[in-house]
Parts: structure tokens; sequence; C-alpha cells
């Protein structure tokens, strides 16, 4: 049977509403298990040793003394994780990142670990390593590490993109570029033309749970890691590769995530504790301490640009440009691509174009944090936007939905759209009585919107059906933002029976195929599919063993409501037979009842939002309330309303605090000096207001019930939105994210000048 | 690691005295046991102060308050007759950490401690707090604002410990008050914080005053030239004015992860003219 994603176009039955999730009651009783609640007999306490300095030759590592502790069962260094990558560089960058190997990148890049009996023992072990360093000059800032002076931190990167390919190794990783049109010959036609340039801070994702695993390698050669992850097929393919495993020896099994944003899809001290693990022989539970958190896994990228806008006074834009420089941390991705491809996608331009410049500096390796790179570029363009509205004294709504894009539009990075939400999101802000509500002293209103692709990918179901006629499900995509509960719906609606009599897990690496991790808003989309899929065929299962029961040929058997039904007049006396009581003949019938589906679920579609600040701004210590916040975005069909309302405000809170507050410092002799909650700035619950969520469904032709997925676009629009509001609010431009007391207060000063 | 809890203080005096390794006290531990968690600090010798009789214990007399130096800070706001004499002190003191940190930390912790941002601190200096400090040759006391010498550094010397803090009783027609800022609205450290505590006659002119400033030098400071600039006047603008230029003037603040030079200096005298603001209302004066 194959893969159905037509429209489902009857009325639903439990999709859509607020059923209770399945994981409530163990979270908020402490019952659930995280990454550190797992436990093995005589297991190890592994801690990993960090490079205080930001760029180092690491000359001699003495783990001499440190192995003579006694407790001590394990050290490890580079030596003890071969290169076995074989050239594959994104995987050499994961391994080195792990542990250093012939030079330091950033402060808090692991140079070794240690497993022993007991903490303190650990920490006294990780005192003994002695690490003879060559302290090197290092570079942070973006900008900074383009120039042609700039400290080097690898010596084989050769900037792509650029013909013919440079001999002289730098920091530029890559130039790329996209767009359409003529921007050269759409400037001219401009009446008015705006050009600034604009910085973003680092951030951190800043999920709750740190990392934290339990690894235990058998002297057989197989090997289990327990894992907080947003993808355990991914950190098994990873690891496996790394330590030189098949990967059918390594299981790992994933568990609740505190959080994750991103952070949670790229190995860490994982292939280390597995290290640790098969040198001591004993099981080694590594986590991380919130230091590490901040200092060692993914933050997102800091960011420089350049934006120029051009319109005619009727509010057309003829061309648009973008340079956008993004630094990658101490190893190379595309960062900046990312932005490149989303800064301009709400959009139809005739002519537009887009250049990035990804580039390294001596900070931790970037990760993915929830809609990667968009949310800087959007601040940059959003802001860029508002301040043409004004110069040609247009509403910034009306701008906006002038030149939004729609069904057909050809998007600046390449794609022609199918049917999407800005427009309906850009007319529902309008309407929306936030943007009537009356505003007080000192405060603003801005408004902002955003755009994120969606992923679907790879991903396994298998529907089972109990003897009792209740329903198991198994997925290997990890839920993050509600998909056990959403799946359950989709199961329920295809059987025809309540949503209590089906029950999710997310299965562990060896029980099924391989499955993406949980990112780009694909976890409910993709998972969704599949379980639409499993569920059909299980039905189909069902029809037959009804067939079978009453001895009638299977086409004239129909499902309907959680029933078999027998069709035509002939079977008028037949009742229709229950899950239950076909399945409660199941051993007789052909065995249990079951369905799977393994598919690539294509055609995520693509997510807009648009969002509206209320923002007071202390005209003498330049803080910043926000004091209204409004999400509306584009659902595709909302499964769950709650869950996906809460995305939309866990992404509008994690907005506001890159906006405000949140930022990685560093020193002039390259340490973070921020590494903890308490300085590094998250908003607490009484910093938000009420966030308001709208809902709006423009079907996903893709999808059997028009999914699309909802979680990341929600982080997009708030930096540009909120800078928007503080601009109004305080009469002034702010350019620099995150808009500080400090930072605002200093430009209220130079306007008064 | 060794932990004591004596049940007087000449024992836990002299259980810091002897001490060859690093010793500190126990009050609260939320600055202790955070930094001990963090490998901060790692001391040979703990003294657990809070099961010395009287350390828990608030006393009221003519004189004034005599507040125990393992004293938590959330029993500051239930005694309604400190929290009515001395508001500006209270709400200080209820501003560090979060409900469950306000359980155990104390003032005496938080001078002790020593941070120039500390809340507590401003407020007890512009106060006129004193401090008891019992010691192997016997008791004295000092000023709060003569206790730190520097960050992270208090006078105390070895084997004496702060025993209780003395707050003055309230002077008829006085009020403090003490603002902070922070970039968030709580769980958070002062970027600047100002107190201010004076007294009025009848017609509203400010006889006495007291200003205290933290996060802008190495330690709390007292900034005779602010309440100068406020003593004699009504609170009118031009009042103040001078103050804030005077506790501005005052400021020797640092660039860090927390602010800048030129912020905390601007915002030293916003808060110091809000907080004049409301001790001038809580002292009677309109």
């Amino acid at each position: 049977m194959p893969l159905d994603t037509s429209l489902v176009r009857k009325p639903f039955k439990v999709i859509g509403t607020r059923v209770r999730r399945p994981d409530g009651i163990d979270k908020v009783t402490g019952r659930a298990k995280y990454g550190a609640d797992a436990f093995a007999p005589g297991q190890l306490v592994g801690l990993v040793l960090r490079s205080p300095h930001a760029h180092a030759r690491i000359k001699k590592i003495d783990t001499s003394k440190a192995e003579k502790l006694p407790g001590v069962k394990a050290v490890v260094t580079a030596a003890d994780l071969p290169d076995l990558t074989a050239g594959d560089r994104g995987l050499r960058d994961t391994l080195e990142n792990c542990m250093a190997r012939t030079k330091a990148l950033y402060d808090g890049h692991a140079v070794a670990a240690v497993a022993a009996v007991d903490m303190h023992t650990a920490k006294q072990a990780l005192k003994l390593i002695k690490v003879d360093y060559q302290v090197l000059p290092h570079v942070t800032d973006p900008d900074e590490a383009l120039k042609p002076n700039a400290p080097l931190l690898h010596d084989d990167i050769f900037t792509e993109g650029i013909e013919p390919k440079p001999v002289k190794p730098s920091n530029f990783i890559k130039i790329a570029e996209y767009g359409h049109g003529d921007v050269e010959a759409g400037f001219k036609e401009a009446d008015v033309i705006i050009e600034k340039s604009y910085k973003t801070e680092q951030t951190h994702q800043g999920y709750i749970e740190p990392h934290a695993c339990l690894a235990s390698v058998s002297p057989d050669g197989t090997a289990e890691l327990w894992v907080t992850t947003q993808g355990p097929f991914v950190y098994r393919n990873t690891c496996a590769a790394l330590l030189g495993m098949d990967i059918n020896k390594l299981r790992v099994t994933s568990s609740e995530i505190g959080g994750g944003f991103g952070g949670k899809t790229h190995v860490w001290a994982e292939p280390v504790a597995l290290a640790l693990s098969r040198k001591a022989n004993r099981p080694v539970k590594v986590v991380m301490t919130r230091d590490e958190v901040f200092r060692a896994t993914g933050p997102t990228s800091s960011a420089s640009m350049d934006i120029k806008i051009g319109a005619r006074k009727d509010g057309t834009v003829t061309a648009a440009f973008a340079e956008l420089r993004y630094q990658n941390g101490a190893f190379p991705f595309t960062w900046a691509e990312f932005g490149a491809m989303t800064a301009w996608a709400c959009y139809d331009f005739k002519n537009v174009k887009s250049v990035s410049k990804d580039v390294v500096v001596n900070r931790p390796k970037c990760a993915a944090y929830r809609a990667p790179s968009a949310p800087i570029a959007a601040f940059a363009v959003e802001s860029t936007m508002d301040q043409v509205a004004q110069a040609i004294g247009m509403d910034p709504i009306e701008f906006r939905i002038k030149n939004a894009a729609k069904e057909g539009t050809k998007s600046s990075y390449g794609p022609v759209y199918g049917p999407i939400g800005i427009g309906p999101t850009l007319e529902a802000a309008k309407n929306h009585p936030h943007m009537k509500a009356p505003l007080g002293p000192n405060q603003g209103r801005g408004m902002a919107c955003g755009f994120w692709f969606n992923f679907g990918g790879q991903t396994c179901v298998d529907v089972n059906v109990t003897p009792d006629g209740s329903v198991t499900v198994a997925v290997g995509t990890v839920d993050v933002g509600g998909s056990r509960a959403s799946l359950a719906l989709a199961v329920a609606e295809e059987l025809g029976v309540p949503y209590d009599q089906v029950r999710v897990i997310v299965a562990d690496t060896s029980s099924l195929g391989h499955n993406d991790m949980t990112d780009g808003s694909r976890g409910t989309f993709s998972s969704s599919m599949a379980a639409v899929d499993a569920t059909r065929k299980a039905v189909q299962t069902l029809r037959e063993r009804a067939a079978k029961i009453w001895e009638i040929p299977v086409d004239e058997v129909e499902w309907m409501d959680g029933h078999a039904h027998a069709v035509g007049e002939k079977h008028g006396n037949k009742a229709p037979l229950s899950v239950k009581e076909i399945s409660a003949q199941a051993a007789n019938t052909g065995g249990p009842i079951a369905g799977h589906s393994e598919i690539v679920a294509d055609g995520a579609g693509v997510s807009f939002a648009t969002h509206i600040c209320d923002a007071e701004v202390d005209p003498e210590t330049g803080r910043t309330t926000i004091k209204r916040y409004t999400v509306i975005q584009d659902a595709g069909k909302a499964m769950h309303p709650s869950y996906v309302e809460g995305q939309y405000q866990g992404g509008a809170a994690q907005g506001i605090g890159w906006a405000l507050n949140e930022e990685y410092v560093y020193g002039k002799d390259g340490r973070l000096q921020n590494p903890g909650f308490l300085d590094y700035r998250i908003p607490v619950c009484s910093d938000l207001p009420m966030i308001d969520t709208q809902i709006l469904e423009i079907p996903n032709p893709n999808h059997p019930y028009g999914v699309r997925g909802v979680g990341e676009t929600s982080i997009v629009p708030p930096l540009g939105a909120i800078a928007n509001a503080i601009s109004n609010a305080a009469g002034v431009r702010l350019n620099h994210i995150p808009m500080s007391p400090p930072r605002v207060l200093k430009a209220l000063k130079a306007k008064k000048k | 690691m060794r932990y004591e809890s004596p049940a007087t203080t000449k024992e836990a005096c002299t259980l810091l005295a002897k001490e060859k390794g690093t010793a500190f006290v126990l009050a609260g531990g939320t600055d202790l046991l955070v930094k001990m968690k963090a490998g901060m600090v790692e001391p040979d010798l703990v003294v657990d102060i809070k099961r010395i009789k009287g350390m828990c214990d608030i006393k009221k007399s003519a004189s004034g308050f005599v507040i125990g130096a393992a004293t938590p800070n959330a029993a500051l706001s239930e005694n309604a007759a400190l929290l009515k004499a001395w508001p500006g002190v209270v709400e200080a003191a209820q501003l560090i950490g979060s409900k469950q940190v306000q359980g155990r930390c104390t003032m005496a912790g938080n001078l002790c401690n020593a941070s120039p941002a500390a809340d507590s601190v401003p407020a007890l200096v512009a106060a006129g707090a004193r401090v008891v400090i019992a010691g192997p040759k016997g008791k004295r006391k000092l000023a709060v604002e003569d206790v730190p010498a520097g960050v992270g550094r208090t006078v105390l010397k070895k084997g004496e410990i702060i025993e209780a803090i003395e707050l003055p009783a309230k002077k008829p027609k006085s009020g403090d008050a003490y603002l902070r800022f922070i970039p968030r609205s709580e769980m958070d450290i002062a970027v600047v914080s100002c107190a201010v505590n004076l007294s009025i006659d009848g017609k509203g002119v400010i006889t006495a005053a007291r200003v205290s400033l933290g996060a802008v030098a190495t330690t709390v400071l007292l900034v005779k030239d602010a309440a100068k600039a406020i003593i004699g006047t009504k609170l009118d603008d031009q009042a103040k004015a001078k103050l804030a230029a005077a506790a501005s003037a005052a400021c020797r603040p640092i660039d860090d992860k927390r602010g800048t030079v030129e912020f905390r200096t601007e915002v030293a005298g916003v808060l110091a003219r809000r907080a004049a603001e409301i001790a001038y209302a809580r002292a009677g004066g309109k």
C-alpha cells in the first residue's frame, strides 16, 4: 500500500482536541527519567578537563599522576579516540570538538577526561592532569576574524565559493549567494533607500536539563548509551563511527528531554563517556555542569550584518540586499548561509540578493538553535523594513502586506511557494485588537514577520494492536514538543478509537529503523504522517481478519468508527466487530495485528508568523519591560492546540530573552565571563507578560491532516518585533542585540546630544 | 573537611582561631555552599553558627533592634516592628535570591561575603547600622561601612565572627529606602544600587541624611556629599539634581559582564534621586 498523503477532507473526531498529555503526570511528580536519572551497577563518575585558554597549542599532556590516584579507573585524551573519520571533514570536526587533538580552540574545549569511583576522586584526578599549553593569539569577533592578519584557527580552511580557490588558509569558511533579479537596477528605481548595519551577540538555547548520559561498553564490543538527546539514531551513528563500532552494536536509548532547541542534535561528551567506559570496563556517567553547558556545547552564532532596501513611495520594494557575517564557533559550518536563505523569505521582491560569509572564531562550535540563523537575519531585515515604511510614510503592516509572498511566489532562496501563511498572518495582525490598544507613556509598539523552512525526513512508526484491543505505538523521532500526544491522536483518528486507548513510546535505536533527529520542526509533521500510514496498514489487516472471521471477501468489509462492518444487504445480520473482538481472535486468524511505516516525509510546508509587541522603556535607565505580546502563526492544522500554543509562547519567550539581555560576554583573554544563569540573563517568569497566541490553519497539501511544523518559526520574529517596539518607545533606533539597558541608555544619551 | 556546630559564640571563636587550614563560618550557606560546590573554596573547617543561642533572634529595645547573625532574611519582614521602623533595610534584604534562598540567607552573611553588590549592605549603611563582633579577645563594635575591606575581604580578624547587627531606633519623621538596578525583575545581582535614609523637621526640611551606593566601587560606599546635597532642602528638583550629581561623582565602577562604567555612573544618580523620593515620602514629606 503506497504512502497516501492526500488531505483528509472529512471532519475530524479527535484531531484538534486538547487531550491530556501522556507525559504530564510523570513530569510534574518527578517520576520522569531524564539524562542524569539512569544508574548502572558499578557505574563510575566521568569528568572532563577543559582548556582555560581561548586558543592554545597542546604541547604535552601528562596523565600519569591522575592514573595513579586510587579510585581512578580510566583517563582518556585524544590518543584514546584515534581519528577513524577517513576524510569526512564534518565527522573529524565533531571528533576534535569532543576532544582537542593538537590545539585547544576555545575556552572550555575538552582536552582530557577521567572516570573514577566517586565525584571527589574524579575532581582530584582532573587537578593531577598536567597540560603544557603554548598560548596563541585568539579572535572571538566575526568581523575581526575576517581581517587578513587575524589569528588563524585552522590551516586547512580555504574559502569556499571564491574562484579561483584561495591558496592561503583563513578563518573565512564560505561565501554564498541567494536571490534573483538585478538589485543594482532595482535600487535605481527606488524613491527611498535605507542602508543600515546591525549586530547580534551570541546566545545559548538555555535548556533546563544539562547534557547527561550513562555509557556502558562491554568487553564483547557491544555498548549501551542512555542519553538526553534530540536524535538517538544520529547519536548512535555518530558515536559508532567515532569509536569504530558496527552501528548495530551500539544501542542508544533517549531519556525524557529537558529542552534541547537544537543543542541536543550534536554529540558533545557522549563519545568521551563511551571511550571512558571502554577503557575502564565499567559503566560511566557524565553529567555536565551549567558552566560546561555554556562553555562547551553549541550556542548560536553572533553576527554582523549590512542591509539595504529600496522602495518606491507607493510601498513597492524595488530591491533588497543583505550581507550576513556569522561566526560558527571554532569549526566550519554554514550558519550564515541559513541566514541568507531565510532573510527575505517572507517577501515577494523583484530584485533581491543575500550574501553570506561564514567564519570560524575561538568560541564553542555553534549548534542549531530553534530556526537556526533565521532570527538574526530577520532582526536586521525587519528593522530595516520598518525604517523604509517610516521613510515613505506607510503603516508598517500595510507595507509588509503589499510586499508579502503568496502562493506562486518564487522565494528569495529558490523554490516556488505553495499555499502559505504570511499574508493571512499579516491580515490577522492588522485586525487584531492588540494593534488598536492604546499605549502609555514611554511605550512603543512594533511588529515583525518570520519564516522557517520546516523539514520532514526519515521516520519509522510501529503500531501494534494488543490482545485486549488497546494500541501501542513506537516512534523513533524523540518527543520534544508533544509528538506522543499528537501521534496518539492520529492513530486514534485513523482507527476510530478513543485517544486513551492508544499509548505511544519513543523506541530505542535497536527497535526501529533509522529516524532522523527532532529538528526542523519535523517531529509531529513526519511522525504523524508515518503514524497515519502505519495505522491504515493495521486497519487493512483488521479488515482482512474480520473478513476471515465472517468468511466473506475483504472488499465487503468496511472500517468505520473503530469497527469492521460487513457491507451489503446479504450481510445485514452481522453485528460490527470491534478492534477488541478482532484482536481477541488474532491467534486463530493470522497472528498479531500490526502496521508499520518507514518513510521519507517529503513536503514539509513552509511556516510563517507575524508578532506584535508593546515595550516600555525607562528613559533614565534604558530598562525595557515587555508589556504585551501577540504571536500569530500558521500551523497548517493544529493537531493538539495547547501544544501548538505552547510552542508559540516558548519561541516568543526565548526571543524576548535574546532581544533584551542574553549574551555571551568574553573577556579580553578570550574567556567566557558569564557561564551561568546568574549573569547569562534568560528571562524569569515575572519578566514576561502573558503571551497571546492566534493559530491560523492554512492546510499543508502534502500531509493527510494538513499539518505544518510549528516549533521553530515562533523565535524568528521576536528580535525584530521587539527592536521595532523599543525603537518606537525610545525614539531612537536600536541596531545591536541584545538591547540591554546599557546599550539602550547609551543610544538615548547619544540622541540627546 | 570538618563540620562543627558549637553551642556558644566563644566556642565558635575558639574553633576558628585554632584552625590551621581554611575555615569558614556557615550561617545560611547561600554563598558558602555555592562556592564549595563550584570548587571556588575548599574549607578544612566549617563552623555552623545557627545552633548558638540568640543567633536567630530579633530583639527590640529602646535603643533599636539587635538582629542575630544567623537570622534568615525571611524572618525580617515577618517582624512588624522592624518592617515599620526600617522598611528600606527589610526591602533590600528581601531582594536577595529567591523565596527558597530567603529562608536561609542572612544579612550578616551578605556583609561578610563582602561583595560590593550586596543588596542589604547599602541599606544597613544608610541606616547607620553597627555590627557586634565577637573574637578571642572579647567583643567590639564597628559601623557596617567599616566591615568590608575590598571585594571578598573584611576587616574581621582570625577567630572573629559577627554575632549581631544593631539597627538604631527609628527617629521621628524619618524614612529609608533602597533601590537596585537589575535588567530582570528578580533573581539577579545589582548592577548599581542606592540606599537613602533621611529625617525631616515639621516643615519638611531634611535635617539629616545618609546615602549609600552599591556596585560602584570595590566596597559599598557611604556618600557624604550626596547627603549634603539634600540636607537643608525639601527635596526640590534642584536638590535632587545635586544629589544625583554627587552620587554619580562618587562612583568608581568598572566595566564588566553586568554593566559599564558609563551606565553605572549615570544610573547611580537616577537611583539616588528615586530612593530619596521614596524615603522622603516615608518620612512624611510632601
